[in-house]
């Protein structure tokens, strides 16, 4: 029974302690923030009395020297500097340490922590700064947040019943709206929790004890405004407070702690409950019985309902992840002679429990490697023309059923050329291999195990162990890690993580009789060669298939013989199939074709890790369960590309460079498209400007304005033509060639007339001409920059 | 199934029962989630040759693997083992698939002999060693090494 208790208390106070560090770190950039003042001593003074209670002498101690402390500051005796805010981390720390012992032995342990309670002492005597005025408009707040909060629990208590009714969704309802609904939830959910935690501590001070003077209940909920704003701008003045604030005082009351393994039971049991659905709708629609149908159709709506609720259920903001981030960067900068600010962006993006646990430390060794080698010191970066402070900005967000999670510091960025040598030195690369190298594939050498290039060696870090178990962390839950950096301009690392159990758009595609997925993050284009163009298409490059997509070679691999279902093919068998069907997609700065039997369709699947027989096969990323019942592979794009040598490991070269590269004048050896604009000249434009060639139909043209417009991935997209009139004219066939432009922010398209051709100026000589205009292929030809009509549409 | 009292719970083992080939062998019950007929399976391209394919559970994906050929066991019959033994493991059920399946017995402990000498390759890694029943051995079937595959 005791041992419950404690448990309880342990769990509880290492929550508080989390927001304690937070909280302080606030503090320090606004020490008159008195509500952040009484917080802190709130759940100092709890911590001490559960200790008391407990009978845990030593933490009491501790944490009745601490509150000491925190009487002053928040009475305005004393004003908080650094010294006071490390002190009090230091007995934070104290404390943790405290409360690791009595978890693991169940006693306080032998340390007596008498430095830190002299030490604590000693900042009491100090330094007393001038009295803060008696009145000041926060404790106003106070008192009417009290007094609001008084009337008002009752009436939220009702709303919170009502809030916390799952909120009705439709049964394929897309995440962000289900997030939606989550956050509303949450926000009022929280609303009381302070309320009740609040209010048996705050009794007991001088506060409360004035008379209430407002008691209607609208003026209490206009009261209530100001409150909530100040504590918005509190949060706000430091961005490394995050909004956990309300979550963590508010456990107690509106949430309820749950196992995880029960959540995990839970949802194998609604996994149950979902095909045995599946047979009940299937039985039913056979025997035509209306009620029998309404009933399982009933059964079908709250089956999704569940599971979606329980899916969400283990979902968690990033927030939990980073939020004790700004306290290992606020302790190793001070350690460093560092100054670093922590900025946060995309807190709320959420993502599986067990993914949030797996990245934390990760997250912690990058953040540690930035400021101890990222970032400068103030001169270093005054000298540079940088801000004295560097900055840390975390950053996440969801992109196609995957969370990216950004850590960009703009510190003295990683020397491509140090890497390299470093490399070379250590043996892990020969001179050529470095040479051989992109700057890319180069930075990436960082991630080897036993790499470094820091200088010298400090005890936070810098001796070679990190960065590849960073990598191998990532890579066991199925991310990926990404270095990009500027020498002078700061490093960017990208992780980016699958969410397991979430829902995830997939294109289902068949091979060899079975369906596989292959998840739509990648997917660019299909490409469908039907008839005679099936067979000559596609051509050999010294036996490498390949397909011309708009004058780009793009490498092709045949899954089933990717997948080994049967041998290679051979020229002559390539040449007698009627359909081809080229799955475009991206592994990471490569396109290549994947050719499949049949494109069947794309479908929200649900991913489940392989189990542990076949983690090692780096060409699927997980499994799921059809429809119908039957699992199918997920295709790992990325581990197909290197199984087939699209992506070189180092040095190899792949064939086709990313052509998607926005606004970029065509280089000498270049593509052009030539255009006939029907007006009698000739255009060319460079193929690496041109991010689509589209057709029309002339029906679909319609106006704003004068402008003509054309419905375009659901977006307007203005037209332009290259006509010398300005006409839009169509072909003889009534559809329009466009090809669209992209400047990173919308689309134009600029309709080209006729294609007339593609050349390339290694077998077409082009002769430099007057201005714009070039002899290409025998003919005066216009050269076109995309980017400049584009910024007349 | 059910033990009788608490004394002989000390000297008395449940197996599930199976046959493989032509060998007769036993897991532990309590390492058996439950025992299924043949399943819809989807075949692993590129995976171990002892994986047979992957199956849904009742919602959980789980791996089939063919103890015929885990045990290296020559084809002496045309069909390959089908009936699926799903046991517990710490990473997840995994299903065995065997060709036959055989009663819970109650074996007691005295019956249990290690391997002789003369037990080599494979079978000695996966076969625990053996009880003596009325005119037949029942083989131990190793699980935690018959779930791990070289990798």
């Amino acid at each position: 029974m005791l041992d419950d208790i404690v448990k309880e208390f342990l769990v509880e106070s290492y929550e508080n302690l989390d927001q304690l560090d937070k909280d302080l770190m606030a503090l320090e950039d606004a020490p008159d923030d008195r509500n952040r003042l009484s917080s802190i001593f709130r759940t100092i003074h709890t911590i001490k009395g559960t200790s008391g209670f407990l009978a845990f002498p030593k933490l009491e101690h501790i944490t009745h020297v601490g509150e000491n402390l925190l009487v002053l500051l928040r009475d305005g005796a004393l004003r908080l500097n650094a010294d006071i805010t490390s002190g009090l981390l230091t007995m934070v720390d104290a404390v943790r340490s405290i409360l690791g012992n009595i978890d693991s032995t169940g006693v306080e342990g032998d340390e007596a922590y008498e430095e830190l309670v002299a030490r604590l002492g000693r900042l009491k005597e100090k330094d007393p700064a001038p009295p803060a005025p008696v009145a000041s408009p926060s404790d106003k707040t106070e008192i009417e947040v009290e007094k609001v909060i008084r009337e008002l629990s009752g009436e939220v208590a009702a709303a919170v019943q009502q809030l916390s009714a799952p909120p009705k969704k439709s049964a394929r309802a897309p995440r962000a709206k289900g997030k939606a609904a989550a956050k509303n939830s949450e926000i009022h959910v929280n609303v009381p929790a302070p309320v009740i935690a609040e209010t048996p501590v705050i009794a007991d001070t001088p506060v409360i004890d004035e008379p209430a003077d407002h008691t209607d209940l609208e003026h209490a909920t206009a009261a209530m405004a100001p409150a909530s704003a100040v504590k918005r701008e509190a949060r706000s003045s430091s961005d490394s407070s995050g909004d956990g604030t309300d979550r963590n005082t508010s456990v107690a009351d509106s949430s309820v702690r749950i196992d995880v393994h029960l959540l995990d039971k839970l949802m194998n049991l609604v996994g149950e409950l979902v095909l045995a659905r599946n047979q009940i709708m299937q039985f039913s629609q056979g025997l035509e019985d209306a009620a029998l149908a309404a009933a399982s159709q009933r059964i079908n709506l709250i089956t999704t309902e569940l599971q979606e609720g329980v899916m969400k259920t283990r979902m968690q903001p990033i927030r939990n992840a980073w939020s004790k981030l700004p306290r290992v960067v606020r302790d190793l900068s001070i350690s460093c002679g560092k100054q670093v600010q922590v900025k946060m962006d995309g807190a709320e993006t959420e993502l599986d429990k067990t993914i949030l646990e797996a990245i934390k430390d990760p997250l912690t060794h990058i953040v540690r490697n930035s400021v101890d080698h990222g970032i400068e010191t103030a001169e270093v970066r005054r000298k540079a023309g940088k801000p004295p402070e560097g900055t840390l900005l975390l950053r996440a967000y969801h992109e196609g059923g995957q969370v990216n999670i950004e850590i960009a510091d703009d510190g003295a960025g990683i020397s491509v050329d140090r890497v390299r040598q470093k490399a070379v030195e250590k043996g892990m690369v020969t001179a050529e291999q470095a040479a051989a190298m992109s700057d890319r594939e180069a930075i990436q050498l960082i991630l080897l195990p036993g790499f470094s290039t820091a200088a010298k060696v400090t005890n936070v870090s810098g001796r070679g162990v990190g960065m590849d178990v960073v990598k191998t962390n990532v890579e066991k839950i199925g991310g990926t890690l990404d270095i990009h950096s500027t020498v002078g301009k700061g490093t960017t690392l990208r992780i980016k993580i699958p969410l397991t159990l979430a829902i995830v758009p997939a294109l289902i595609v068949t091979c060899e009789d079975d369906r596989y997925c292959i998840p739509q993050v990648s997917l660019l284009e299909l490409v469908r060669l039907e008839g005679s163009r099936a067979r000559t298409d596609i051509e050999l490059m010294h036996s490498v298939p390949v397909y011309r997509l708009r004058g780009q070679l793009l490498p092709l691999v045949f899954l089933d013989e990717e997948l080994k279902l049967r041998p290679h093919r051979t020229d002559a068998e390539r040449r007698c199939s009627d359909i081809v069907n080229i799955v475009v997609l991206q592994a990471e700065d490569r396109q290549f074709g994947l050719v499949v039997d049949h494109i069947n369709d794309t479908q929200e699947i649900v991913v489940k890790p392989l189990g542990l027989h076949l983690k090692s096969l780096s060409t699927y990323a997980g499994s799921t369960i059809m429809g119908d019942g039957t699992v199918s592979l997920i295709l790992d794009v990325l581990g197909i590309a290197q199984q087939s040598h699209v992506l070189g490991i180092n040095g190899t070269r792949n064939m086709i460079d990313n052509s998607s590269s926005h606004g970029e004048h065509a280089r000498n050896g270049d593509s052009w498209l030539i255009v006939d604009p029907l007006d009698g000249t000739r255009a060319a434009i460079p193929l690496s400007t041109i991010a689509r060639l589209e057709e029309i139909r002339t029906d679909s043209i319609e106006k704003t304005g004068r402008q003509q417009v054309v419905q375009y991935r659901g977006q307007i997209m203005p037209l332009i033509s290259l006509n010398e009139f300005g006409q839009v004219e169509p072909d003889e066939h009534g559809s329009i060639s466009l090809v669209v432009f992209n400047d990173g922010h919308r689309n134009v398209g600029v309709v080209v007339g006729r294609i007339v051709d593609i050349v390339s100026e290694s077998n077409e000589p082009i002769h430099e001409g007057t201005g714009d205009t070039r002899i290409i292929a025998g003919r005066v030809t216009r050269i076109v920059n995309l980017e400049q009509i584009a910024m007349n549409a | 199934m059910s033990m009788p009292g608490s004394p002989s719970m000390q000297t008395q083992n449940s197996f599930c029962t199976f046959r493989v080939g032509t060998m007769y062998l036993g897991v532990e019950v309590h390492r058996v989630q439950e025992v299924i007929r043949a399943q819809r399976m989807t075949r692993v391209p590129g995976a171990p040759d002892v994986v047979r394919g992957l199956m849904n559970l009742r919602g959980q994906i789980v791996t089939a693997l063919d103890m015929r050929r885990r045990l290296g066991l020559e084809e002496t019959e045309s069909k390959e083992p089908q009936m699926n033994v799903v046991v517990r493991t710490p990473d997840g059920p995994v299903s065995l698939l065997v060709n036959e399946i055989g009663d819970v017995i109650v074996v007691d402990r005295t019956q249990f002999e290690a391997p002789p000498e003369t037990l080599q390759g494979i079978h000695r890694e996966l076969i625990g060693g053996s009880y003596k029943l009325q005119g037949r051995l029942l083989l131990v079937l190793n699980l935690d090494a018959a779930v791990r595959l070289a990798a």
